[in-house]
């Protein structure tokens, strides 16, 4: 009799009325579990970027329009030393950095309002239901007849933007803290305002910080519509110029920058992740 | 203090969940409450425990709180209800820290109620790294620690396993033993009923009202005696018939619903 087959458990033992033999039980609950192999990502990304540069070398694509990872790294070290990275970066992280925490703290603010306060949730959800699905690089143009063209009108978009994201966020992370909690909390006379910061903010920080992560994203490219729809400086203003000027090697070094930016983000809200929710 | 159940109906919607209620527990004394599935043994301990207004009827206190109690009514609940957040100790603390003490009585108290519960080599840790059973224990040293004068277990063994609930139940033996504390002890295990409680109401299948309340004629130190043991199973077999018709109703019940 064969060992294994993959019907083993129905076969029959050929043998017929010998019974003592025996055979195995055919292991049957291999796969649905794939596991990200340590250093498989990076191999394949240095392959990536090893035939692209390949492709770069060997002359298969024209340079104008895909630059060899050389030729971009030449130009971000160039951009580097002449300052104007700096420049544009920081005018980048300005407009970012004051909108997100505009909009995150109305948001969260509000979002506690409407996770807390019957008023506040009837009114406030009826509104940001009817104003969250606005894209808000649409109204870039009437802020700017509202707030003039300097830089009132960026952040002012990405302000609203992260608004939105950060008060949804925050008001279902204050719906999903577990009420027999809030009820506990009751039971021992603890007193609203002690509830609402050693119950409901701890249990809604996880949620809080998913929202940042995404209002982080939002914010990113918000930021880059509005440089490129008007300003001077700025990442997203240095992209478009140099795509009109066919200097694809800077084009693609602001995107490397701007991608490397993201990363950054994302790492800073790991790791808030990991110091604020190591409870989890 | 004596905590009285006076004529105590709720309904939750079209769903008449108590029919007039009554009873009282009395100072020290442990009352079980036992009754088949929805019959509304939970919704009645919040109420008793002032987290749920009833429809009608009320819960009512007679006589005065011990003069060191901090929470007369205190809840030990089914589910812990732990901060996850919080460590052992921090999760114990929780409930005195609005109760205006200073940073050393607060710690004093923890730590007793820690030692009384055998947590005093867990205070840092978090609630996700102990057992069920820990995880019970701590749920009671927070009660503990603001001085009850009656306990509100809302099966507090329920989500544990047989030989964990075992140990605990040996602890609450232990912590009753000295009568200071009375409790309300919901439950649909009748061993737990009979070996903890003075009393036992047991509650009709829903909308639940009082069938009979039964006295346990032993003492708990006596019912730990190999010799009270036939005595205990007989009486929970008298429960066991008093419920298990309205227990089978019950089940078809939910399952059409």
């Amino acid at each position: 009799m064969k060992p294994s087959g993959k019907f083993s458990m129905l076969e029959r033992p050929k043998t017929g009325d010998r019974t003592d033999e025996t055979r195995p039980v055919a292991f049957r609950g291999a796969g649905f579990a794939p596991k990200a192999g340590r250093y498989s990502g990076w191999i394949a990304l240095v392959l990536a970027i090893g035939l692209w540069q390949l492709a770069g070398s060997a002359g298969w694509v024209n340079p104008l329009f895909l630059p060899a990872p050389s030729a971009i790294a030449v130009a971000i070290y160039r951009l580097a030393i002449s300052g104007a990275l700096w420049q544009h970066l920081s005018y980048s992280i300005m407009r970012i950095g004051t909108g997100w925490i505009l909009g995150t703290v109305a948001g969260v603010i509000v979002g506690f309002g409407i996770g807390l306060s019957s008023l506040t949730r009837g009114v406030g959800i009826t509104f940001i239901s009817a104003l969250f699905p606005i894209p808000k690089i649409a109204l870039l143009p009437l802020l700017i007849l509202w707030l003039g063209i300097g830089e009132q009108p960026k952040i002012a978009t990405i302000a609203l933007g992260v608004f939105f994201s950060t008060a949804i966020s925050v008001y279902s992370g204050v719906d999903a803290v577990p009420r027999n909690l809030i009820r506990m909390a009751q039971s021992f006379n603890v007193p609203f305002h002690a509830i609402v910061r050693r119950v409901i903010w701890p249990g809604a920080l996880p949620s809080i910080l998913a929202g940042f992560r995404i209002t982080a994203s939002v914010a990113l490219l918000l930021v880059v519509s509005a440089e490129m729809i008007g300003a001077e400086y700025g990442i997203g203003a240095f992209v478009l110029q140099a795509g009109n000027l066919m200097q694809t090697d800077q084009l693609l070094a602001g995107v490397v920058i701007l991608s490397l930016f993201g990363l950054a983000v994302g790492r800073v809200i790991n790791w808030l992740e990991t110091r604020l929710l190591h409870w989890r | 203090m004596d905590l009285i159940a006076d004529h105590i109906s709720h309904r939750f919607g079209a769903l008449e969940v108590l029919d007039d209620v009554s009873f009282t527990t009395g100072a020290g004394e442990v009352v079980a409450i036992v009754g088949p599935s929805g019959c509304g043994k939970s919704t009645l301990l919040s109420i008793l425990g002032g987290l749920l207004q009833p429809g009608s009827g009320q819960a009512k206190l007679r006589g005065a709180p011990p003069p060191d109690s901090r929470n007369p009514l205190t809840f030990v609940f089914q589910d812990f209800a732990l901060l996850p957040w919080c460590t052992v100790e921090a999760n114990v603390a929780f409930p005195l820290l609005h109760a205006g003490l200073s940073a050393a009585e607060r710690q004093a108290i923890v730590d007793d109620a820690l030692r009384r519960t055998g947590l005093a080599d867990f205070r840092g840790t978090y609630p996700k790294q102990l057992s069920g059973g820990m995880r019970q224990r701590v749920g009671i040293a927070r009660a503990l620690a603001v001085r009850p004068a009656i306990l509100l277990m809302d099966e507090p063994l329920s989500a544990l396993d047989s030989q964990t609930r075992e140990l605990l139940m040996e602890d609450f033996i232990r912590l009753l033993a000295d009568g200071s504390m009375g409790a309300v002890y919901v439950t649909h295990n009748l061993e737990e009923a009979v070996r903890l409680a003075d009393r036992i109401v047991v509650l009709s299948r829903r909308p639940g009202r009082v069938r009979e309340v039964v006295a346990i004629p032993l003492t708990r130190g006596e019912r730990g005696d190999i010799n009270a043991r036939g005595r205990l199973l007989a009486l929970q077999d008298d429960l066991w018939s008093l419920i298990r018709e309205e227990a089978v109703e019950a089940e078809r019940e939910v399952q059409h619903a």
